[in-house]
C-alpha cells in the first residue's frame, strides 16, 4: 500500500488539500461553531510542514507520531487534541514499519476512532468527526476483506465517509461547541467529518 | 503551597480569572495559559505546560478549564507530566478558581483544593 516516500507524497497533499480547503470548513463552522476548524486545521498541517524535511530519515510510525505532536501542539482547537491523539495513536500502532499494507491501514483507522473516542468522550451518532470515520473504516474493512481489492475498499471507505457527511446533516449535534444551538444545528454538516474525508481522499488519491 | 492554573481559549478571559482569584489569595501561585501563543484564540499545549511549570511544586497544581479543547488539550499536557501531581478540577472557572486559590493560601492540600473548588459547582447563585 505505502511506504515511508509515499506517506509524505499523501502528507503533502494532505497538507496542500486541507489549505485549499480552509474557507470553507471555516464556513462549516462559522455556522455551527466557533468558526475556527479550517483556519485552526490549516495552522497546524503549516507546522508540518515546517518538519517535513525530517520525514525521509523515519519510518512510518515516527512521522505519524511527529505529525500527531505537532498538531496538539499548533491547531489550538478541540481538532487538535483529536485528530493529533489519532495521528499519535497511530504512530504507536506503525512504530517501526517502513512499509504498510492495507491491514495496517485498516487497524490504524480503529486505533484512530478508539483514540478520539476516548479523548472526546464522545460516540457515533453525535455529529462528530466519528460519523464519517466509523463508518469508512466499517466500509473499508468489510470491502477488503470480501475480496483483498485496497482500490476498491478505499472506493467504499470515501463513499461511506460522504455519507457520513450527509448523515450529520440531519441530526442534532451533542458534543462541542455546535450542542448547544441544538435543534438549529440540523441541516449543517459537520466540519470534522468533513475534514476527515478530505484527508482520506488524499490517500484513496494516492495510495 | 498549591498553584493554581486557569486555561481559556481567551487570553483575557484567563488572565482575568487569575486577576480576580489573586484579590483574595496574592500569595498563592497563579498563571493563565488562555489563547494561542500569538495572542489569537484556542488553546496551547506549550502555553498550558509553561504555566504549569511556573507554579509547580511538591504541593501539587490545580487546574481550570473553560470547554472544549481547553480540556482536551489540558488532559494531554497533563500525559506528558504523569510523574507530577497534578489534578483538573471540574468545576465553573470563575468560582472555582477563587475558592481553590483562597484555600490554597490558607495551606491546604491538593486534594482539599480539589474538593472545595469542585462543591462550586453545586453551589446555587441565589
Amino acid at each position: 500500500m505505502a511506504d515511508v516516500k509515499k506517506v509524505i507524497e499523501i502528507i503533502d497533499k494532505i497538507i496542500a488539500d486541507v489549505d485549499e480547503q480552509k474557507l470553507f470548513l471555516t464556513e462549516l463552522d462559522n455556522v455551527i461553531g466557533d468558526g475556527d476548524h479550517g483556519i485552526n486545521l490549516a495552522r497546524g498541517f503549516d507546522a508540518v510542514k515546517t518538519i517535513e524535511d525530517t520525514f525521509e530519515s523515519k519510518d512510518i510510525g515516527a512521522i505519524l507520531k511527529a505529525i500527531g505532536m505537532k498538531l496538539v501542539s499548533t491547531v489550538g482547537g478541540a481538532s487538535g487534541p483529536l485528530y493529533g491523539t489519532a495521528f499519535m495513536k497511530s504512530g504507536a500502532l506503525l512504530n517501526g514499519k517502513t512499509e504498510m499494507d492495507m491491514n495496517d491501514f485498516i487497524e490504524m483507522l480503529q486505533v484512530s476512532i478508539d483514540g478520539i473516542m476516548k479523548r472526546g468522550k464522545a460516540v457515533k451518532g453525535e455529529k462528530t468527526m466519528l460519523d464519517a470515520m466509523i463508518p469508512a473504516h466499517d466500509a473499508i474493512k468489510a470491502s477488503y476483506e470480501a475480496d483483498g481489492d485496497a482500490k476498491k475498499a478505499l472506493d467504499a471507505g470515501v463513499k461511506a465517509a460522504e455519507e457520513g457527511i450527509e448523515y450529520t446533516k440531519t441530526i442534532i449535534a451533542t458534543k462541542g461547541r455546535a450542542s448547544y444551538l441544538g435543534e438549529r444545528s440540523i441541516g449543517h454538516q459537520d466540519p470534522g467529518a468533513t475534514s476527515f474525508t478530505l484527508m482520506l481522499k488524499a490517500v484513496q488519491e494516492l495510495a | 503551597m498549591v498553584g493554581i492554573v486557569v486555561v481559556s481559549h481567551s487570553p483575557k478571559l484567563a488572565e482575568g480569572v487569575v486577576e480576580l482569584a489573586s484579590l483574595m489569595a496574592p500569595e498563592t501561585p497563579m498563571k493563565a495559559a488562555g489563547g494561542m501563543d500569538d495572542g489569537g484564540f484556542g488553546t496551547s499545549f506549550e502555553k498550558i505546560t509553561e504555566a504549569i511549570d511556573e507554579v509547580y511544586s511538591d504541593d501539587g497544581v490545580a487546574i481550570f478549564m473553560d470547554l472544549g479543547s481547553a480540556v482536551m488539550t489540558t488532559e494531554m499536557v497533563l500525559e506528558s507530566m504523569e510523574d507530577r501531581k497534578i489534578k483538573m478540577v471540574d468545576c465553573p472557572v470563575t468560582e472555582g478558581a477563587i475558592a481553590a486559590a483562597v484555600v490554597a493560601a490558607g495551606g491546604a492540600s491538593l486534594e482539599e483544593v480539589v474538593q472545595v473548588a469542585q462543591a462550586s459547582k453545586e453551589q446555587a447563585k441565589f
